[in-house]
Formats: C-alpha cells, sequence, structure tokens
C-alpha cells in the first residue's frame, strides 16, 4: 500500500471514486445496451428447441468450452490459445479487484485476502507475464509467419481485429505491470522481487525509489488499465471476438442428435403449408443459428480442412458464418436505424447458390470447430429455400426426377431392382415377401442395385454372408432410394416420400438388423428415418462374423502391397465407425496398413456421394478424389481401401486421371473380404 | 399476353427393354412409364418466363389419356395458370395431323398470342406439330427456336442451323414457335410445388367439347398408317482404342470426326 493509490487520488479535481463511478456505469450501461441489442437479435429469430438433456450439455461445455478439448487438433495455435484462455479466467478476478480499487484502496474480493490472497498475487503475476508473451508470439505469428487460414481469398475477413485485440490484451498487460511495478519501488518491496516476475520486470525499467514521477506510473498505469479493460470489454460485441463471450453458450447448446438434418421448421406441424420453406431471408434463421454467427472467431479451420475450398469451388464455411454475422450487425444495428435493403436477397446474394451447392456435407468443418458451431444445417436449410424456388442445379435435377419416377437417381427400371442377383452363381438371394423373415435385411440401395461397378459390392456381400452362414433376404422391387441425399439437397418432400416407402417396406418383413454396406443409406435409416430401425454397416456385420470364427481370410490380395484405408465421411464423421473397418483389415494376415495424413475424423471427402455423383461443378480446379489420390500416394500406398461405394468411384476414377493406373487400386472393404475368403 | 403450351405424354425408353407388340405396328407401352416430353419441358418453362415478365396467362394442354394430368399438373407448379387435357377414346391411334386437328379445335376456342411447343417429341420424332399447327391456325411459325423476346406486337427470336449458324428472325403475333431444348434452364419441381397445386380442376374435353367429329380423329383421321416397327439390326461390336492417352485421344477425334460427331 502507498500513498499515492489510485482511489485516493483525484483526477481533474474530480474524486477517484466518483471517477470510477461514471467509467464503470458508462461502460456497463454500453456493454448492456450492445448486449441487449445482440440478444434482441436472438429472440427475433425462429425457435430451436435446445432446452433438454441439461447434463450432457454441462458435460459438453465443460469439455469443449473450459477443457477446450478440440484446440490441440491444431497443435501450436492450439496451445497459445489454452494459454490466453487460461490466463483470462485466472486474471478475470484481479480484473474485478482492480475495479474495486478504484474505489477503495484496501479492495479485495472475498477469500482474496491474507495468504491466499498473495499467493493469487503471484500466481496473477506469472500469468500476466505469460499472456503477454503469448500476445506478442500471437502478433509476431500473424504478420510474420502469416498461417493460409488466416487469410480470406475473397475478399470480406476481418483479419485486423485480431491485432486490435492481441494490442488490447497486451496493454491490459503492460499497465498491470506497470501499476504493480511502481509499486514494488513505492513500497520498498523489492523483496518479493522473485515472487512477482511481472511487476519486478516492470520496475526495471523504471527510475530509482523516491523519484517524483513513481506515482504517475502508479496511478496512470491504474486510469489507463481500466480505460482499456472497459474498452475491450466494449469491443468484444462488436468484433469477432464476440466468441470471448458465446463459445461457452454456443457449446452448451451445441447439436447433441449427429447425422441427421434439422427439421425444415421446429414448432410447426406441416411445414407443406408454410408460405415459405427453408432460408431465403436472414430472419428465417433459428436464434442457434445466429448464436453460432456471433460464436465464429474466424479462426479458419473449418474452411482449412473443407475440400470444397481446398479445391476452389466457391465455398468457404466460416465465410458463411462471418457474411451472415456482418449481414446481421448491419441490419439490426445497435445504433440508428438499419439500412434499406434494397432487392439484396440473402440466399443468393449475400450467400451466393454456388457456394450453398459447393457442399458435400461431409462435416471436416464441423468436425473441427472448437465451438462446435454448425454448418450442414444451414447450407440445407438454405437449398431448401432455392429448392422451393425451383432453382436447382440442372445436373441434380434428372437424377431427382427420376428418384421420384423411378425410386432410382440411375433411371433404371423399377422392377429389375433385384437383377443383380441373378448373376450369383450357386447363391439364392431370397427376395422378402410382406410378412417374410430373415435374420437380415440387406438393404442394398440404388447404387448397389443399378450401378455396374456397385453391383460388384453389392454381390460380393452376397457371398460374404452366404460364406458366414447368415440368413438374410432383400426387399427386391419394393425397395426405394435411402434418400440420404435427397435430404441434403433440399428436397425434403421426395425425402418423406421415399422414406415412408422404405419404412413400410421394414415393418411388412420380420428382421433382427438390416445391413448396408453404403454409409450413406446407413445414415439416413440410422438418423434421418422417422421410424427407428436397428442397422449395422456391412464393415461391422463382417466384424462381428470375423470374431466368431464364421470367416477366415488369406492375405494373396494384398501381399506385398502397402495398404491405407480411407474413410468414408458418412461412416466415420457422421456415424463414428473407425474402428470395425480397421480391425476387419487387419485380421487380414500379412497386411501391411499405414495411415494417410488425414485419416479418421480428419477424413477428406472424395466429392460426395449419392446424388452429388451427378453435381457438376464449374469453379473446382481439380476433383477432391484427385487430392485425395495425393495423399495415398505420398505415403506410398498401393491399394486404398475404403467402406463406401462412391468413395470406390470416385477414388477410382481419380487413380486413372492422376496418372496412377496399374500403380494403385481402390477396392472396397467388402470386396476385399470377397477376395480374401478362404 | 396469352400463351398457349403443347405438351406430349411419352413413354420413358431409356431403360425399358423394347417389345413390339402383336400387331408389329408399335411397341408395347403397358409396363412403361410415361413422362413429359423433355423438348416440352423447355417450352412450358419458356412461356412461364414470358409470363413474368410481360403479364398473361399461360395455357397448357395435351392429347393424352387421363394418366398424363400428371404432367399437366407439373406445368401447373412450374407457373402454368390452367391445364386442360383433351382426350376421348375417339382420339386412340390418331397421327401427328389428326392430333394437330384437336388441338386446333382447343385452341380456336379461346384467346391466344402464341403456341409453344417442343421441335420433337422423344418417342416418334415427326417434328411436324409446330408446322401443322401453324398451317391450320393461318399463322406463321418457326422451329428449333431460342432467345425469345417481344416487342410491340412482334416477337423476335433465334433458329439454331446446323454447324452452329443463328437465323435471327422476326414475327408478326400471334405465331406458333416450337422451341429448341437448352434455350432456358427449366426450373426444378418439388414435391411441395406439386402439392401446393393438388387442388387446381384439369378439365377433360372430349369430342363434344371441342366440336369434332368422330371422322376427323384417330385411326380415320389420320393420314398416316404404321404399315411395321422392326427393331434396328444389330449393330457391330465397339471398338476399344488402346495405346497412350494423347494417341487415344487423337484417333478417337478422329473417327468422331470422319462419322460425323464433331464438326
Amino acid at each position: 500500500m502507498t500513498m499515492f493509490e489510485p482511489a485516493s487520488v483525484p483526477i481533474a479535481g474530480i474524486p477517484a471514486p466518483v471517477l470510477s463511478f461514471i467509467i464503470l456505469v458508462t461502460a456497463v450501461c454500453f456493454f448492456a445496451y450492445v448486449m441487449y441489442r445482440r440478444i434482441d437479435l436472438l429472440r427475433k429469430a425462429l425457435p430451436d428447441p435446445r432446452f433438454y438433456e441439461l447434463g450432457k450439455r454441462a458435460l459438453l461445455a465443460v469439455k469443449y468450452g473450459f477443457g477446450q478439448w478440440r484446440q490441440p487438433r491444431y497443435l501450436g495455435a492450439g496451445i497459445l490459445h489454452i494459454l490466453l484462455f487460461a490466463g483470462f479466467m485466472i486474471l478475470s478476478l484481479r480484473s474485478l479487484t482492480l475495479i474495486g480499487r478504484g474505489f477503495s484502496p484496501e479492495f479485495h474480493l472475498p477469500l482474496l485476502t491474507g495468504a491466499v490472497g498473495f499467493g493469487y498475487d503471484v500466481l496473477k503475476d506469472y500469468v500476466v507475464l505469460m499472456v503477454l508473451i503469448v500476445c506478442v508470439v500471437c502478433i509476431v505469428r500473424r504478420a510474420v509467419f502469416k498461417p493460409a487460414r488466416y487469410d480470406h481469398p475473397g475478399g470480406g475477413g476481418h483479419g485486423s481485429e485480431a491485432y486490435i485485440i492481441l494490442g488490447l490484451v497486451s496493454a491490459l498487460m503492460v499497465t498491470d505491470m506497470i501499476f504493480d511495478g511502481s509499486a514494488l519501488k513505492l513500497n520498498g518491496a523489492e523483496g518479493h522481487a522473485g515472487l512477482l516476475p511481472a511487476a519486478t520486470l516492470a520496475s526495471a525499467f523504471m527510475p530509482e525509489s523516491g523519484s517524483p514521477s513513481l506515482p504517475y506510473l502508479h496511478v496512470g498505469g491504474y486510469w489507463v488499465h481500466i480505460l482499456v479493460f472497459f474498452g475491450l470489454l466494449n469491443y468484444l460485441p462488436v468484433s469477432k471476438h464476440f466468441h470471448v463471450i458465446t463459445a461457452i453458450p454456443n457449446v452448451f447448446f451445441a447439436n447433441l442428435d449427429k447425422g441427421t438434418i434439422k427439421p425444415v421448421r421446429h414448432g410447426v406441424k406441416d411445414w407443406m403449408e408454410l408460405e415459405e420453406c427453408g432460408i431465403g431471408r436472414f430472419e428465417q434463421f433459428t436464434w442457434k443459428h445466429v448464436l453460432d454467427f456471433y460464436s465464429c472467431a474466424d479462426c479458419g479451420r473449418c474452411s482449412d480442412n473443407c475440400p470444397a475450398a481446398t479445391v476452389g469451388r466457391a465455398l468457404s464455411p466460416r465465410m458463411i458464418s462471418i457474411k451472415a454475422r456482418d449481414y446481421a450487425y448491419t441490419h439490426h444495428p445497435v445504433l440508428w436505424s438499419p439500412p434499406n435493403n434494397g432487392d439484396v436477397q440473402f440466399t443468393g446474394d449475400v450467400i451466393t447458390e454456388d457456394e450453398i451447392w459447393a457442399c458435400t456435407t461431409c462435416g471436416a468443418c464441423e468436425e473441427e470447430c472448437p465451438i462446435l458451431i454448425q454448418y450442414i444445417d444451414k447450407i440445407v436449410d438454405m437449398r431448401r429455400y432455392l429448392v422451393d424456388q425451383g432453382a436447382v442445379p440442372q445436373s441434380l435435377q434428372k437424377p431427382l426426377q427420376q428418384i421420384k419416377k423411378k425410386g432410382n437417381a440411375y433411371g433404371g427400371n423399377k422392377a429389375k431392382r433385384a437383377a443383380w442377383t441373378k448373376d450369383l452363381e450357386g447363391i439364392e438371394v431370397r427376395q422378402l415377401a410382406e410378412g417374410d423373415a430373415a435374420d437380415y435385411l440387406f438393404f442394398v440401395d440404388s447404387c448397389g442395385s443399378f450401378d455396374p461397378r456397385i453391383q460388384e459390392i453389392t454381390k460380393a456381400l452376397a457371398r460374404i454372408l452366404h460364406r458366414g452362414s447368415v440368413d438374410f433376404g432383400i426387399l427386391g422391387n419394393d425397395e426405394t432410394d435411402s434418400g440420404n441425399e435427397i435430404r441434403r439437397l433440399g428436397e425434403e418432400g421426395l425425402f418423406e416420400q421415399v422414406a415412408e416407402k422404405n419404412i413400410e417396406a421394414f415393418r411388412a418383413r420380420k428382421f433382427r438388423e438390416i445391413v448396408a454396406f453404403d454409409p450413406h443409406a446407413f445414415n439416413a435409416i440410422r438418423n434421418d428415418y422417422p421410424e427407428k430401425f436397428p442397422i449395422v454397416h456391412a464393415s461391422q456385420l463382417i466384424a462381428k462374423l470375423l470374431r466368431s470364427g464364421k470367416l477366415h481370410l488369406s492375405g494373396e490380395h494384398v501381399k506385398n502391397r502397402l495398404v491405407t484405408y480411407h474413410d468414408p465421411c458418412y461412416l466415420g464423421r457422421h456415424n463414428g465407425i473407425y474402428e470395425d473397418p480397421r480391425f476387419v483389415l487387419n485380421q487380414i494376415p500379412g497386411i501391411q496398413m499405414r495411415e494417410m495424413s488425414r485419416s479418421y475424423s480428419r477424413s477428406f471427402c472424395c466429392s460426395g456421394g449419392g446424388l452429388l455423383l451427378w453435381y457438376e461443378n464449374e469453379q473446382e480446379k481439380e476433383r477432391m478424389g484427385e487430392v485425395r489420390v495425393r495423399m495415398a500416394a505420398e505415403i506410398g500406398a498401393q491399394v486404398i481401401v475404403t467402406a463406401c461405394p462412391f468413395c470406390l468411384i470416385n477414388l477410382e476414377d481419380a487413380v486413372k486421371t492422376t496418372g496412377n493406373e496399374g500403380k494403385m487400386e481402390v477396392i472396397d472393404l467388402v470386396e476385399l473380404i470377397d477376395r480374401s475368403l478362404t | 399476353m396469352d400463351i398457349i403450351v403443347c405438351m406430349k405424354w411419352v413413354p420413358d425408353t431409356s431403360e425399358a427393354d423394347l417389345v413390339i407388340d402383336k400387331e408389329g405396328k408399335d411397341i408395347k407401352k403397358d409396363d412403361l412409364d410415361h413422362d413429359m416430353n423433355d423438348w416440352d419441358r423447355f417450352a412450358i418453362e419458356e412461356a412461364v418466363q414470358l409470363k413474368e415478365k410481360l403479364g398473361g396467362k399461360v395455357t397448357v394442354v395435351g392429347v393424352a389419356p387421363e394418366d398424363a394430368e400428371e404432367m399437366l399438373r407439373e406445368c401447373l407448379a412450374r407457373g402454368a395458370d390452367e391445364a386442360f387435357l383433351l382426350w376421348d377414346d375417339a382420339f386412340e391411334g390418331s397421327d401427328g395431323f389428326a392430333v394437330a386437328r384437336i388441338l386446333v379445335s382447343f385452341i380456336k376456342a379461346r384467346p391466344w398470342d402464341l403456341v409453344l411447343t417442343g421441335t420433337l417429341a422423344d418417342d416418334d420424332c415427326g417434328g411436324q406439330m409446330g408446322g401443322m399447327l401453324g398451317a391450320m391456325l393461318g399463322v406463321p411459325s418457326a422451329t428449333l427456336v431460342s432467345a425469345i423476346s417481344v416487342e410491340d406486337g412482334k416477337i423476335t427470336f433465334n433458329r439454331e442451323l446446323e454447324g452452329g449458324l443463328y437465323e435471327h428472325m422476326e414475327m408478326d403475333l400471334p405465331a406458333v414457335l416450337s422451341v429448341a431444348t437448352g434455350l432456358n434452364e427449366p426450373r426444378f419441381v418439388s414435391i411441395r410445388a406439386v402439392r401446393k397445386v393438388a387442388s387446381v380442376e384439369i378439365p377433360t374435353l372430349g369430342l363434344g367439347e371441342l366440336g369434332l367429329d368422330e371422322s376427323l380423329v384417330g385411326v380415320q383421321g389420320s393420314r398416316v398408317q404404321i404399315e411395321q416397327l422392326t427393331m434396328p439390326p444389330e449393330g457391330e461390336g465397339a471398338e476399344m482404342i488402346g495405346g497412350k492417352p494423347e494417341e487415344a485421344a487423337a484417333k478417337l477425334a478422329e473417327i468422331l470426326k470422319e462419322k460425323g460427331g464433331i464438326g
């Protein structure tokens, strides 16, 4: 305690407590008003019931919020963020204490007195120094090393805000150090120097004890600190650093239903009766969508992992958040009235059709976002709007119409859905009529029924099931397209029709489980269908058959070749099935496996399944499959095994177009096991 | 501007095993799915786009049995204002001439400025409807039309010719235009869009309503009689082109040039 404590020194004749009061009230009022405007927009947004499973949500907040669980996926930046976050948590008590010191020189937070208080002072001093160092490292990292993911190639970024915030935080630390450093000198308390490194460091630059400038440094450091603190607080909700406030709530209210798509409109009985469906205007976003926009820190991890962005398509997931937030702040401003909207259409002008159709719904962005922002739901909602307006890319119209007419995108004759069964030698595949029963219902889907290449997987699985003495049957002509991509392309009405047809067919037969080798069909039936049926992916059933000793494998097919496994998006990321296919592969005697740099939850999409096979993108500079094949070539893989028929098609094409024909084989897990049976 | 669009309901033969019926004069159509003639899809889109620009009314009409209501309803979902099915058992067996006569009796009974239809139909590829309608209605007509615009009672457009040439034309209205494919990007029709027009009534008009005599339609009123329908003889097997990609591509380009695939 010095004679020159801020609370005892009037500034320009105004007693310090009065000045403190004025600053506190002004800053808090302004902050409260900005927050009121932000919350007001959330309240005006559409509903989304997220107030259930609160225990689970609290765990999310602990794990992804306070625990910063996803930060280390980018190790360097992640560690820096964890240190900053920890610093913020610890120093928040210091900030409150300092505000109090403007009113009374003796102010202490409850419990932070005596030895505990001194202990905290020591801790906080180390933390101050650490945060300052982290800020400097962050500034240098951005300014000198310029990580590519902070770039905004199409413009519209807010990268400069990062410098403002890092500057303000640094200023907070430096003023704290000046305040404490000068106190050391004024009190002649250099004895504590070893315990207070930040204060000691600052004091080293200060004049000797007794110098008349020391009180000015002490009191001046204090007031600058207070002004910077409230400046920072008020800067948060108007910048990309709003996440400091919204990230924990955003994580708490995160999506709990993986692998599925939100209903067209929450709280509406018959969405078909809506005036407009999907998102065409900003006002059609839900409050959680808007909270996502508020929370995006523009870290660029989503776009860095987005396959569409990688190959040059118009999409960059974070720009959806940033553009939507800019739109929200402009059209729902803190002060004054919003500008005239003119003819600007949110969906179409702010977010363009090219961006909206570029997404494969692979989920890499959502898997990466440290604060669990969702993108697929928003994109699908915008597609729903475009579908409702009739604005669907020409390349996707024909397959969609084919499904409507014939139940499959291939235009195949409905009556020939089970024609592949005739090619199987010595195996009779049962077509289950209504009322029939089997242990397993093999859901073949359109691709397995009509695409000649994919029929090979269908037949391979039939042979494996036969060999494993599995009692199975198919729906035959009563099967309809699973509808996974129909839903994700925004044609909800058609999705409902196909789902209903399949559900009726399921209900009319008795079975223990459904088995599908296409992860898209697996996902739709498992996560999208309104009525739940037990379903396993082929890799899971094969793993089970191997575990029970019903299948025996030889290593001949992959002998002396390096094998890598490509995780399909709808098996891995959307359904968490990473280990079963690897277990199956490892049962092949002598198999040599190596993982690609991007595997498991960071797998790189092959360019999409189902109807996306028909989609033609004009912006992309190369095919996603080609990028993926190069990743396999990098590790010297000679065999790429996948567990999705569309990955197979895309990667097989890419092997040819990258000049790897003859050097690299792409094979489905089911086919590989079929060929390895002994 | 009031536009009438003539739509054809055609069997989808793309993935079907075609079988010739007992009389040997037609294919068996019972097991085939039917769909809107693809060329007509562009005609209805063009009509709706013109209406959105100029106002007026779009009427769609098809000479087909009841099943074709699905096609007409889809046209309503695409933006047509009203739809009529022209059918009577007596219409069975009508050739292009008889169908044109049926359509003309419908068209003449109402106000109109423009008739649009596809240049060809996917099934018999007669390509005669536009011309016949023009002649019977006594108005100018053109085929393979694109880039349509309307100003001061005149309509201007391009005709696609061989070798990538366009012929720019102007006509007085009323007129009959048969459109080319690709002149616009037809909108998508969702399940919900069809649901929205589910309650619109699509009247069926027969001989009486159209003021036609039995002798003018069906086989009697037709001028073309099919003698026999046969499957084309099976061609030679496919040729596999080997070699390096550059060589294979050069060889392929040569074959395409030779056989008239590219100009």
